[in-house]
């Protein structure tokens, strides 16, 4: 392991260098199947459970092209506002690696299906940014290699390895940027922001988890800088293994401050593949790329070419989703929310959330109210996601209804959603089976309320003396009596009338 | 009784269905042929005799119980090229790396079989991966030809065809990728068929070289050829290079062209296809057989495809760079042979020490050309001219067949050569595929069909006959045709082959 490097203050970085990036995201498409065979593309699982020839690469096998994920890549080539190719073929990338079962990935070379697009990214300050796609190419996934018995769980040291398949041949999308110039200063902020309008866009066309804690998405940042002012871009590092969105930012950053250190020291900087420590914040030295890997490309022969029909990518043009920034947009106005309100919401994962309940028929304030809340604080008790827990829009619309029009109590309504969520059934079932409707049936009350009475003389005495004051005591006794039902007011006003106080 | 070896197909199969015979009869004849036989030729790498009764036991009680015969080769024995997967036999290609190995499914071919009735024997004996032209390049030693066990039975499917002219299957499945399947056909006196590229799935073939490899049907007569083509071919979704159309009625050509009539059929003489290199008895057997052509009424014209002579050194660029990519699998990690594993070396080792012990050195000269011809900067010159040629060659075909139904030539230039003549010369034994090559490269029919004896070594010759793609019908009639006109009044020219060790 290297020492620590060299780094180089950020802002004296900026002030010398411009910085390039160029991010390569992988994607895992969420397809019911595998990119060419029939097996269940689920994320984990027990080892090599979920594999058959094909994805195992056994002699003989042969693949056959997913259309579910040809037609995800062909929406996420139209949301990054590419060409779609009118002809196109998957190539053989050769490279021998115990994880990958053919010993060659199948994937797109010089024939992606989506090609020359741009996503405009919003910034902290609103500031849009345009970011050049170069391409998106459909592939396949590898298995994942175990090493065991080392201390960094790297394969250097490691005793053995273990090999589970069952990622092996998991449709990937890979969608790879254009040079990302002239963002100086705000180059991570860029990269971070690029990431996440990426995700929020995927996540937008449901065709992936975007979960880059499980890897369903994988940045691989590209880094260089060059003397202001220079047109020529500097030799880049890349590095892998970035997992979060923060981590993007800092990775960058980071790579810009030792690039910086090591040219300013009159060093040049080594084409490598560099890995980030989430826990250091830092970059090490992976594998040197002093020549470049010769992955003797050429078409696959198994399988025929892919010529999407104009009609189907026009049809396909249909399907896509409103763009992330512009729902939030139209939410701000349309709800009346702060940017620290909105925020809220899209941190919480809620906004579609509150859209559906606001498109059930809730009022937008109530609406929120329930999902960046109590909804929320339930998640975290249950340890699910927001939108994993076992209650839907509509039902929460339905409970703000019932809390509408006076039958639910804010209290009672939090044990109706306790309830859904308990799975007991549907918001009025759940009424009925735990009787949690508000008791606003005068004589009920004033049975209630006279029962109080008798049994406290002494109080009523008081009351009817004029101590109102005292009153409390036989509301406190009918509301115990109807186990919390009643609204408190109206037994109030109930009880007063009862003792010619009113 | 008689000898039921000596019977073809259809002569079996309509014994079994008339319940003259049963198929277990019929199988354990051939069963003991081959036991007696079998010693001598080495056909065979596998016999399944306990699987070969059973199936065939099956056979009979599906008839005996009243069903109609599951297809016209019920019943029915075959030999299986040990290329193809079976579930419950060893799948071997005739090399060390697969020694043992039983795969977990069935090729589509091997499903077909089975589904049809048909009786698998065992599996034979072929070049290793299928490349080579004699047989001898199998790890499991040569196979003889039973006109000569001195001789070679032609390659890379020898044990296919020895196994026909020995008596020991009336039927066999070959893969032919540059003339695995005719050439040897041609030197053992029996029939084989390419089938269009496409019209027989590949689906657990195992890959030799993807956009060549086709597997085909193998018999001693015209007829029991194409009945045999009939069972294996047909669109298959696990195969995405397979074709989705009716199979052509290749079966009603071959009883059309029974009738000995060929008035109105074109046939095209290959003027390439002549000359220096061909074997004078070859030569005179092939121009005997386009006059008996003439005889039937065919019009004969001599028609020129001068792009046929580059197809050889095109042929040995992209079969080895697809080879390359295709065997890259065989490492030792998921199946096979491994070596060296001894806890002290890694996986890469691992993998250079079975590649090195578990390949044939044809196969390692594929793999390194392959590689080669691959390689940046080598692409273009390699692989690209050599698929530029692959056009020429498509165009050379489209031409002739506009003027001609059939083109004909010698399927290749000499008779079985002595075992060991060409080991020490690649390139003379690459001369083998020349006739049969360029179907391979453009993906047309094609079949051999024997036309009599050389004069100078009584040894067999084969009649090329080619038609355009998805055409297989045409040169099942023209093949028909000649073959009763052939063997008027002379008997079978297969039964002409000597008793084996006599
Ligand atoms: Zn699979």
């Amino acid at each position: 392991m290297t020492a620590t490097a060299e780094l180089m203050d950020y802002s004296d970085v900026v002030a010398r260098f411009d910085p390039v990036l160029g991010l390569e995201v992988h994607v895992e498409l969420s397809t019911a199947t595998k990119m060419f065979c029939g097996c269940a593309n689920v994320f984990g699982g027990e080892p090599n459970t979920r594999v058959c020839p094909t994805c195992l690469g056994l002699p003989g096998s042969l693949p056959a092209v997913n259309g579910r994920a040809v037609e995800s890549a062909i929406r996420i080539g139209l949301a990054l506002n590419c060409q779609i190719a009118e002809w196109c073929r998957f190539a053989r990338k050769n490279y021998f690696y115990p994880d990958m079962p053919k010993n060659f990935q199948t994937s797109q070379y010089d024939e992606p299906i989506a090609f020359d697009g741009y996503l405009d990214v919003v910034l902290e300050d609103g500031e849009i940014f345009r970011v050049g796609i170069e391409r998106a190419h459909m592939e396949e996934d590898t298995g994942k290699s175990l090493h065991v018995g080392g201390a960094t769980g790297r394969i250097h040291g490691a005793e053995h390895s273990l090999l589970d398949y069952n990622r092996a041949g998991v449709p990937l999308i890979e969608i790879v940027t254009k040079p990302i110039t002239g963002a100086g200063e705000r180059a991570p902020e860029v990269a971070r922001a690029y990431v996440t309008a990426l995700r929020d866009l995927l996540r937008a066309l449901d065709v992936s988890d975007v979960r880059m804690d499980q890897g369903s998405l994988r940045c691989d940042a590209n880094v260089s800088l060059m003397p202001k002012g220079a047109e020529v871009f500097g030799t880049r590092s890349e590095t892998k293994n970035v997992n979060s969105l923060r981590s993007v930012e800092r990775a960058v950053r980071y790579e810009m401050c030792r690039q910086g250190a090591v040219l300013t020291a009159g060093g040049t900087v080594v084409q490598e593949t560099r890995h980030f420590d989430e826990a250091t914040g830092s970059t090490s030295s992976g594998r040197r790329k002093e020549t470049a890997e010769d992955y003797r490309y050429f078409p696959e022969p198994d399988l025929v070419p892919i010529a999407p029909a104009r009609e189907w990518v026009e049809e396909l043009r249909t399907t896509l989703p409103e763009l992330p920034w512009e729902r939030r947009r139209r939410a701000k106005e349309e709800w009346g929310l702060s940017d620290a309100e909105l925020r809220d919401l899209v941190n919480a994962g809620a906004l579609e959330l509150v859209a559906e309940t606001v498109e059930a028929g809730a009022a937008p304030g109530e609406a929120r109210s329930w999902w960046v809340s109590y909804l929320a604080q339930q998640a975290n008790v249950r340890g699910v996601e927001l939108g994993d827990l076992e209650i839907t829009p509509v039902q929460v619309a339905r409970v703000t209804a019932l809390v509408a029009e006076g039958s639910l109590t804010n209290k009672l309504a939090r044990q109706v959603v306790d309830g859904v969520l308990d799975g007991e059934g549907e918001p009025d079932e759940v009424v009925e089976k735990r009787g949690l409707k508000v008791v606003s049936d005068d004589s009920a009350l004033l049975t209630a309320i006279d029962e109080a009475l008798a049994a406290n003389a002494d109080v009523a005495d008081k009351i009817r003396s004029g101590k109102v004051a005292a009153a409390g005591a036989i509301v406190g006794a009918v509301m115990k009596a109807t186990k919390g039902q009643a609204d408190a007011k109206r037994v109030r006003e109930l009880v007063l009338q009862r003792c010619g106080q009113s | 009784m008689g000898d039921l070896t000596r019977l073809t197909a259809a002569e079996l199969a309509a014994k079994v269905h008339a319940r003259e015979v049963t198929a277990v009869e019929v199988a354990q004849a051939h069963l003991d042929r081959i036991a007696a036989v079998d010693g001598r030729v080495h056909a065979f790498l596998h016999v399944d005799h306990e699987g070969a009764l059973a199936s065939a036991r099956a056979v009979d009680e599906a008839l005996d119980a009243g069903q109609a015969p599951a297809s016209p080769l019920a019943g029915v024995p075959l030999a299986l090229k040990d290329v193809f997967t079976t579930r419950d036999m060893p799948t071997t290609c005739g090399s060390k790396m697969l020694e043992g190995w039983v795969p977990p499914y069935d090729a589509t071919v091997t499903r077909r079989l089975r589904e049809a009735g048909v009786v698998i024997l065992g599996k034979t004996n072929m070049d290793e991966f299928a490349m080579g032209s004699s047989t001898e390049n199998s790890a499991y030693g040569p196979t003889r030809n039973p006109w000569d066990l001195d001789r070679i039975p032609g390659g890379s499917g020898g044990g296919s065809s020895a196994a026909l002219a020995a008596f020991e299957a009336p039927l066999a499945i070959g893969t032919d990728t540059g003339g695995s399947i005719r050439q040897p056909g041609a030197v053992t006196g029996t029939v084989g068929a390419k089938p269009t590229y496409g019209g027989v799935s590949r689906y657990g073939l195992v890959a030799f070289s993807s956009s060549l490899d086709q597997g085909g049907p193998c018999g001693r007569t015209v007829l029991d050829t194409a009945l045999l083509h009939e069972v294996i071919a047909g669109y298959d979704p696990l195969d995405s290079t397979s074709i989705d159309a009716p199979v052509p009625p290749v079966v009603a050509a071959a009883r059309e062209g029974a009738a000995g009539d060929l008035a109105g059929v074109r046939v095209g003489v290959v003027r390439e296809f002549a000359g220096e290199g061909y074997q004078p008895g070859v030569l005179a057997a092939f121009h005997a057989a386009v006059e008996q052509l003439r005889a039937l009424g065919a019009e004969v014209v001599e028609v020129s495809c001068p792009n046929f002579t580059y197809a050889l050194p095109a042929y040995y660029l992209i079969a080895p760079s697809e080879c390359s990519s295709n065997l890259a699998r065989f490492d030792a990690m998921r199946y096979g042979l491994r070596v060296g594993d001894d806890g002290s070396r890694s996986a890469e080792e691992v993998m250079a020490l079975t590649r090195e012990a578990g390949f044939g050195p044809e196969v390692k000269r594929r793999i390194m050309i392959g590689t080669y011809a691959l390689s940046s900067g080598y692409y273009d010159a390699y692989y690209g001219q050599a698929q530029k040629v692959r056009t020429l060659i498509s165009r050379d075909f489209a031409a002739a067949f506009e003027r001609v139904d059939v083109l004909v030539s010698p399927t290749t230039p000499t008779t079985a050569f002595r075992i060991g003549e060409r080991a020490d010369d690649p390139m003379a034994m690459y001369l083998s595929d020349l006739c049969t090559i360029p179907s391979n490269l453009a993906g047309n029919a094609s079949m051999s069909v024997p036309c009599g004896l050389a004069e100078e070594d009584g040894l067999p010759v084969g009649l090329q006959i080619m038609a355009p793609a998805m055409q297989d019908h045409r040169m099942y009639r023209v093949a028909a045709a000649y073959e009763v006109a052939r063997d008027a009044g002379a008997g079978r020219l297969s039964d002409r082959v000597p008793e084996v060790g006599a």
